[in-house]
């Protein structure tokens, strides 16, 4: 071996450099633990003109590092006009010094200024709106392919992947049961204890029981199904398809005369437009119980009367209201996540990028469609 | 040469690897001296890259000691542990670079965390490093994402130098690159053995690697090390997985080839 480490077992050695009468004696280990005293001591010398003397035979332990610090001490000589001679090294360091000079960045590579703050923010400014450009005439062109496959899958529908959509309606639908139910059955319970402090100031307690009858069914069970569904399968649809992306796995799919809007996309937003409205469903169910747990244990209220109340204030039309927007919710929902998958580019980074901008898109556009919603409903005096 | 020879820098005794009912590894011996490089071959399945990790402590082995540097890798406290893992660099089949950061800050990541040093002098280190496997300065700021296949593998080699150790593990380094990209990393692989004085821990299936850069070769075959030797030795062996390995068609067209190599540097001599 022409190494000249010693072997680990042995004392490490501070590693030293000092400068006298145009020697520079280099003594202990220079190796990439000593670098930062190496670099300082280095740097607080003053090499007089003319000629310096490297004497390496002080050297320990020895490798990269210490080789880089040797070589670039002495391009910094060099640059003054002096010249070094080498003195007292092994072969081992030698060569290793060599292949540090060889590999050394030429000094081109050293000289790129960064830009100024002010330009920076521009830039990133700029790219930003061209990003967002960009991001809106993508998101079309994808709405356009998938209501295009949607079409196509209609009018034949041996080409939709049945054991796909059921997987799907299985992960969306049925394993958010229990989370959906539960959040709906606890926001009916506050809704009705909150509505009762208020109404019972003007005698008007029975009202709680319209109250949550016709904002749940109306409103609040729809939009907390698709925020959840949204931060739960939105989510996983653009991880999924993101990993997919980033393995090749979607372009590997393209080769193979696969096309993975039929195959990818298709089967999960149609799950979710199936499921979303059977979830909205039974959180209005969860929250009409809710509702009811606290108007009979807390209010004056008998389960009868709770009844009563909701199938006369409670018409067909108010839980037809309520419905109706699920699939529409869903569809935005299952295209977004799906969307932000196909995005993916990729670093690990960028998935979970995806995913955040998923769910944050999924639950704004959820609450901008469910305002015109609103909207047409009154107009329509629904 | 001889006397470092006998300096044992990797000692596994005894070693067993089990998946649930499946045994990878029994009774598995293996000694791995100082400043050589070893290549660790056998078929697929055999638990190849599974030793690997049990030597470098990814893997808790079911029975059996892994030694490095004379510390047994079970028995060490999590900071003696920390110390050990400095000395030694990993490349991974697929690279693992971190894909978030560029190639200069993957290069940087170990020296950041158990070193002090002055910002410029890692951004110079890391470009050194990045001219020492071979990559141009411009590979420095771009993404993995962003690399070829052999300038990743040589991507991860420079993280794998970052703290100069003195062991480098590799996987099947020369897997997926073209043969002149694969012979180009054989060479850089000696040379940084020559100059650097590493010892190399290789898992490969590349029959010119094994001939140009391995000074051992140890076959992994019925859950143990079946046998360690130069080529030579494997030449002259009569197991029938061994006879079939280094005397198959590729097998023959490698060894032909390298003792060209070899009968021209005589006629040089």
């Amino acid at each position: 071996m022409n190494r000249a480490a010693p072997p680990a077992n042995e004392r490490p050695a501070p590693g030293a450099a000092t400068l006298e009468n145009g020697v520079l004696a280099m003594t202990g280990d220079w190796d990439i633990r000593h670098a930062l005293k190496l670099d300082r001591q280095l740097a607080a010398l003053k090499f007089p003109g003319g000629q310096v003397t490297f004497d390496m035979s002080g050297i320990g332990r020895f490798d990269t590092t210490g080789a880089w610090l040797v070589e670039r001490t002495r391009d910094a000589i060099a640059g003054q006009g002096g010249s070094v001679a080498l003195q007292g090294g092994t072969e081992g360091q030698l060569s290793l010094l060599e292949a540090v000079h060889k590999a050394e960045p030429k000094p081109d590579a050293h000289t790129v200024r960064p830009p100024s703050p002010l330009i920076v923010m521009l830039d990133r400014a700029g790219s930003a709106i061209l990003r967002l450009k960009d991001g809106a005439r993508d998101a079309v062109g994808f709405m356009g392919l998938v209501i295009y496959t949607f079409g196509r899958t209609a009018l034949k529908p041996a080409r939709l992947r049945f054991t796909s959509l059921v997987h799907h309606m299985e992960e969306t639908g049925l394993n958010a049961v229990p989370i959906v139910m539960l959040m709906s059955f606890l926001i009916g319970a506050v809704l009705a204890y909150q509505g009762s402090e208020q109404l019972q100031r003007f005698g008007a307690q029975i009202f709680t029981v319209d109250l949550i009858g016709i904002s749940f069914l109306r409103e609040i069970g729809i939009l907390l199904t698709a925020i959840l569904v949204a931060g739960r399968s939105g989510s996983a649809f653009t991880a999924q398809i993101g990993s997919m992306k980033m393995r090749e796995e979607i372009d590997a799919m393209r080769t193979l005369g696969l096309d993975p809007v039929e195959m990818l996309i298709v089967p999960r937003i149609l799950a979710l437009v199936i499921t979303l409205p059977l979830l909205g469903f039974l959180s209005g169910l969860a929250g009409l119980i809710g509702g009811g747990v606290v108007a009979v244990s807390a209010l004056d209220i008998s389960p009868i009367m709770y009844v009563e109340r909701l199938q006369q204030v409670v018409e067909p039309r108010h839980f037809w209201v309520g419905i109706v927007k699920a699939p529409v919710f869903a569809f935005l929902i299952g295209a977004i996540g799906c969307f932000e998958g196909l995005r993916v580019s990729g670093s690990a980074e960028s998935v979970g990028q995806r995913t955040t901008q998923s769910v944050v898109e999924g639950i704004f556009v959820v609450i901008i469609a469910d305002a015109f919603f609103s909207i047409l409903f009154v107009n329509l005096g629904w | 040469m001889a006397a470092d020879k006998r300096d044992v820098i990797i000692e596994v005794r005894g070693l067993k690897n089990q998946f649930g009912k499946q045994v990878v590894h029994e009774n598995l011996d293996l000694d791995v001296y100082r400043g050589e490089v070893i290549g660790i071959v056998g078929g697929s399945g055999t638990g190849k890259s599974v030793l690997l990790r049990s030597i470098v402590g990814l893997n808790t082995p079911a029975a059996g000691d892994v030694t490095v540097f004379g510390q047994r890798i079970g028995d060490l406290s999590a900071d003696d542990r920390q110390l050990l893992e400095q000395r030694w660099g990993v490349l991974f089949q697929q690279g693992a670079l971190f894909s978030g950061l560029t190639v200069a800050q993957n290069i940087q990541v170990p020296m950041r965390e158990h070193l002090r040093l002055p910002e410029a002098l890692m951004d110079e280190i890391a470009a050194v490093k990045i001219g020492l496997v071979g990559l141009g300065p411009e590979a420095g700021p771009k993404f993995p994402s962003e690399l070829s296949g052999g300038m990743i593998k040589r991507a991860g080699l420079a993280r794998a130098l970052a703290l100069d150790p003195e062991i480098v593990f590799l996987d099947e380094p020369t897997a997926g690159l073209d043969p002149i990209g694969a012979a180009a990393f054989d060479q850089l692989i000696l040379q940084l053995k020559e100059t650097l004085g590493l010892t190399v821990f290789m898992v490969t299936h590349d029959l010119d690697s094994l001939h140009a850069i391995c000074d051992r070769i140890a076959v992994l075959a019925e859950k143990r090390v079946l046998v360690t030797g130069t080529m030579d030795d494997m030449l002259k062996q009569d197991h029938p997985w061994i006879r079939e390995y280094f005397h198959g068609p590729r097998a023959r067209a490698a060894t032909s080839a390298w003792e060209g190599e070899r009968g021209k540097a005589k006629v040089a001599d």
